[in-house]
């Protein structure tokens, strides 16, 4: 059977213990323990990767693409998250880090911070002419914008539909790229280093856009790998770092709303801390604000789960090396793809049943069942959580007895009923 | 009316102001789970938010009993608190008995009855002062 791939998020078989460790952080509640192995739910799946980031055994993986996808293109122009630069401990220099990174096998460096100030550039006008209901939420990160497609359908009015810095600043690059080389599009590679899993899927599967205008997505972590062993044999430092400070600090929590700078805003990072802020603009409970940036790693994008330092080490540094730039990049280019061309459509998860009244039985149904549970969330079902195996069992995904404490008490009840039968003796014996 | 397909019985505690928004929470994940509406969710959740913070600022808690019936969703919400005086100056925009101070902590804006009304397409107030109140509130589904 070949299944159709559609998320980032990966799991390694032969690693997976079927310890029901990541079942317990998925925001979404996507993965399951089945025959002793995770197995993610492709329709729940937002590619956050709070799973990779919680396995012990390393069985969640991204899927990423390789150097070797270089091979493919005459002229290959890398483009680092501003996370990138955070990565390293000697360098004091976005310059030096930036001609590493050019030196495994790109032609020219290219700076996502420099997509994230016309991006800053475009929110600034759109929170300003009001056509979106505010407050206005941020679209930069795609997990994001996956949950509030899967989760918060009221709240898709909220987003701005405007495109990323990393496909902002790839039709940069690109034109740069074709002007200077006078090569045709498709023999210029462009390639994401990517602190992420969802970025992945965002440039691979996009939600928004027909198509990315990314070629490939390489990993921090792989990039950093190759760059440690190479970036003390620079021996020409040269001038990549162009981008401003405002757009390097999209890098941590709170960059892309300073950037802004407007005074009513919210920077919340972190899933479950983006879902609870979520659910109160849900409740109308949120008022006179005017923009919400929601990041799903802790600390941003510095936080990401193909990173390698640690993300508050990270930060620190992106702060301290950012101080010096200037506070913009050269005036903001004009760009033909600053919206989304694709309308994200409310794509809720499979409602209990079609037939509204079928949906309603099996729910009070489903409260019945979880009544009887232990309601101790311990997991060894394999479903996150009590609520969830109920829900799992009316979906006819699960049964009462994967419960271990309800096994038991079968067991038990077996076992008397046996004890019973066996001290009844035949009529004829005495 | 039909007999409900389901019934959701939820405690508020008066005591406890980090809890209010508990009971809204959970009926509005039932809601999605049953594939309801964004629309009647939206309208559901904030009426229900509404009222039930109101019990706990000025009621001491009490419970609520959400019906659900292919139809509609039904929100009933009861308290033992001091009832209010004069109802149809409570559902006026912007009449609150909030003083000065607490309004200027954001609360009391006098938009919660009228907020009530205005996302329900029922609305039924029963109340006796110092015996307690119930709030009734109906959202249709489409």
């Amino acid at each position: 059977m070949i299944e159709k791939r559609c998320h980032s998020v990966t799991l390694d078989r032969p690693s997976c213990k079927g310890c029901t460790t990541c079942i317990r952080y998925c925001p979404t509640q996507a993965i399951r323990v089945q025959q002793g192995k995770a197995k993610i739910i492709d329709e729940r799946c937002i590619d956050c990767g709070e799973c990779i980031r919680r396995c012990q055994y390393h069985a969640k993986k991204a899927i990423t693409d390789g150097f070797e996808m270089l091979e493919n293109f005459k002229y290959k122009i890398a483009l680092p998250a501003p996370a990138f630069c955070g990565q390293f401990s000697k360098a004091d220099d976005f310059d030096i880090m930036l001609t590493g990174l050019k030196m495994l096998g790109f032609d020219h460096v290219f700076e996502v911070a420099r997509g994230a100030e016309v991006v800053t550039a475009k929110m600034k006008e759109l929170i300003h002419t009001g056509l979106i209901e505010a407050p206005v939420i941020s679209s930069a990160c795609p997990a994001v914008v996956r949950l509030i497609a899967v989760k918060y359908p009221d709240l898709m009015s909220h987003v701005a539909p405007l495109t990323s810095p990393m496909e902002a600043a790839a039709e940069m690059a690109r034109r740069e790229a074709k002007e200077k080389t006078g090569l045709k599009d498709e023999e210029i590679g462009v390639f994401f280093i990517t602190p992420c899993p969802a970025k992945v899927t965002a440039i691979k599967w996009p939600l928004a856009l027909e198509k990315s205008n990314i070629n490939g997505a390489i990993s921090i972590k792989d990039a950093y790998m190759r760059l440690a062993h190479s970036i003390d044999k620079i021996e020409k430092v040269e001038h990549l770092s162009v981008a401003g400070r405002s757009g390097v600090r999209w890098a941590n929590h709170g960059g892309e709303a300073e950037a802004l700078g407007i005074e009513r805003y919210i920077a919340v990072d972190g899933i479950a801390n983006v879902m609870e802020v979520l659910e109160k603009l849900e409740d109308d409970m949120i008022k006179g604000i005017d923009f919400i940036e929601t990041l799903a790693c802790t600390g941003g994008c510095v936080g990401g789960s193909l990173a390698v330092e640690n993300n508050f080490v990270a930060n620190s540094r992106i702060r301290r090396i950012s101080e010096r730039l200037a506070d913009n990049a050269a005036p903001v280019p004009k760009l033909d793809g600053m919206y989304w061309n694709r309308k994200i459509e409310y794509k809720p998860f499979s409602p209990l049943d079609e037939d509204f009244s079928e949906a309603l039985k099996k729910a009070a149904r489903m409260n019945e069942i979880y009544a009887g549970l232990p309601q101790l969330d311990c997991g060894s079902c394999g479903a996150p959580t009590c609520k969830d195996l109920a829900e799992d069992i009316v979906r006819g995904k699960a049964n009462e007895t994967d419960c271990i404490f309800k096994l038991r008490e079968r067991v038990s009840i077996l076992a008397r009923e046996m004890a019973e039968l066996e001290s009844k003796l035949p009529p004829s014996m005495e | 009316m039909s007999e409900p397909l389901m019934v959701l019985h939820y405690d508020v505690d008066g005591t406890d102001f980090t809890v209010a928004g508990e009971a809204s929470g959970a009926v509005k994940k039932v809601l999605k789970q049953l594939g309801v509406s964004a629309e009647v969710i939206r309208k559901v959740a904030i009426a229900m938010y509404e009222c039930e913070i109101n019990m706990v600022i000025h009621a001491h808690g009490g419970f609520i009993d959400v019906e659900i019936r292919p139809e509609s969703i039904r929100m009933i919400h009861k308290d033992v608190g001091p009832g209010i005086p004069d109802v149809e100056k409570a559902m006026q925009a912007g009449f609150s008995t909030a003083s000065q101070q607490v309004r200027e902590l954001g609360f009391g804006a006098g938009m919660g009855l009228p907020n009530m009304k205005k996302y329900t397409d029922e609305m039924k107030i029963t109340t006796e002062v110092g015996k307690g109140t119930i709030v009734d509130m109906t959202v249709y589904i489409k």
